[in-house]
């Protein structure tokens, strides 16, 4: 592929990720919202990040297939205690990654 | 994050850009960790696929989007079609429309340019950090800009050096392939602040890897995401008319 044609094909897959990212923001942002919208969208983030993290905990493989108790569940269980005794999100990332590093290796 | 209680509205002063600079920092640098092995990783991908470093790293300044890059590096290697390749990009990142929308509320009376150049930076990664830091309180636009905009300067970084060394990329050191899914803990048990909360984030969780388990691709975060927002919408309301 030129780098023309790859430039152009770049500009083409730029602009379809940069609308879903910026259309709700100039459309929502300085308007009015009904009550019920901003109740619902007060619980989209919490959903958000539990529906992108759990199939990382319990799935794996393309297409995927159910695997309980991966290394990256079983590390998740004593970070999830950290984070919620210590509150420390750059605590957290440190003592998940450190005892994910420890199961890879003594669980191989 | 004990910042809730103190809260920024009542300082005087506008805060330096430094306090903004570091602030922001101080709340992404999790992000920016957590791309360094997923951007090199890109880079070596696409480095097989034949892009050279240079177009690895035009596609992460006009992309700017983690999986879709896999994607189209995967599409690319496999020579699929451009309109295939674009489409599929399309789809992979309509969840950002979800995403912005929860981040609209907060963003209220910006102007048109900040909005344009806030959106470029929206991803799943800054979206958790900043919707989180917005309602913990103590949070703005530009610091949640400056999470934004280094998690952008790294990723492009990452993805030209990933290129550059190829199979030099050491991979799985300190256990850093770890570091995004920790942020995503930590995050969310910074978001269960009611019963409510909880109910929507097991709901979420169950659903997700029912639906991604069923359906191939990523439609699994918006559909489990909306479905678990609108039952714990309606769990509330009927709590309040009991």
């Amino acid at each position: 592929m030129s780098l023309e044609a790859y430039l152009l094909l770049l500009l083409a897959m730029g602009l379809v990720t940069y609308l879903p990212r910026w259309l709700p923001l100039q459309l929502l942002a300085n308007r009015r919202l009904p009550a019920w919208l901003e109740e619902w969208l007060g619980l989209i983030p919490v959903a958000l990040l539990s529906a992108l993290l759990a199939p990382a905990l319990f799935t794996a493989g393309r297409p995927r297939s159910l695997e309980l108790g991966r290394p990256e569940f079983w590390v998740a269980v004593p970070t999830l205690l950290f984070a919620v005794r210590t509150r420390s999100l750059g605590g957290t990332v440190m003592v998940g990654m450190g005892l994910f590093w420890l199961a890879q290796h003594l669980l191989v | 994050m004990t910042s809730g209680e103190n809260s920024r509205e009542q300082r005087p002063e506008p805060d330096s850009l430094r306090t903004v600079l570091r602030e922001g920092l101080a709340a992404g640098w999790p992000v920016c960790l957590g791309y360094l092995p997923i951007g090199l990783a890109l880079g070596v991908l696409g480095g097989n696929a034949g892009l050279d470093p240079l177009r690895i790293g035009l596609m992460s300044l006009l992309v700017f989007a983690g999986s879709a890059q896999f994607i189209a590096v995967a599409m690319l290697a496999a020579a699929a079609s451009p309109p295939a390749i674009v489409a599929t990009v399309f789809v992979v990142n309509l969840r950002h429309l979800l995403m912005s929308s929860a981040l609209a509320v907060q963003l209220r009376g910006s102007g048109r340019a900040f909005l344009a150049l806030f959106a470029y930076g929206v991803t799943d990664e800054s979206f958790a950090v900043n919707s989180v830091r917005f309602r913990d309180g103590g949070w703005d636009r530009w610091r949640a800009l400056v999470v934004n905009q280094s998690a952008n300067a790294v990723w492009i970084a990452a993805t030209v050096a990933g290129a550059i060394l190829g199979g030099l990329v050491p991979t799985g050191a300190f256990g850093i392939d770890y570091a995004l899914i920790a942020m995503f803990i930590c995050l969310l048990v910074f978001q269960l602040r009611s019963r409510l909360h909880v109910v929507t984030a097991l709901l979420a969780g169950v659903l997700s890897v029912a639906w991604s388990l069923w359906v191939p691709g990523d439609s699994y975060i918006v559909v489990a995401a909306c479905a678990a927002a609108t039952a714990g919408f309606f769990l509330q309301r009927r709590r309040r008319r009991s």
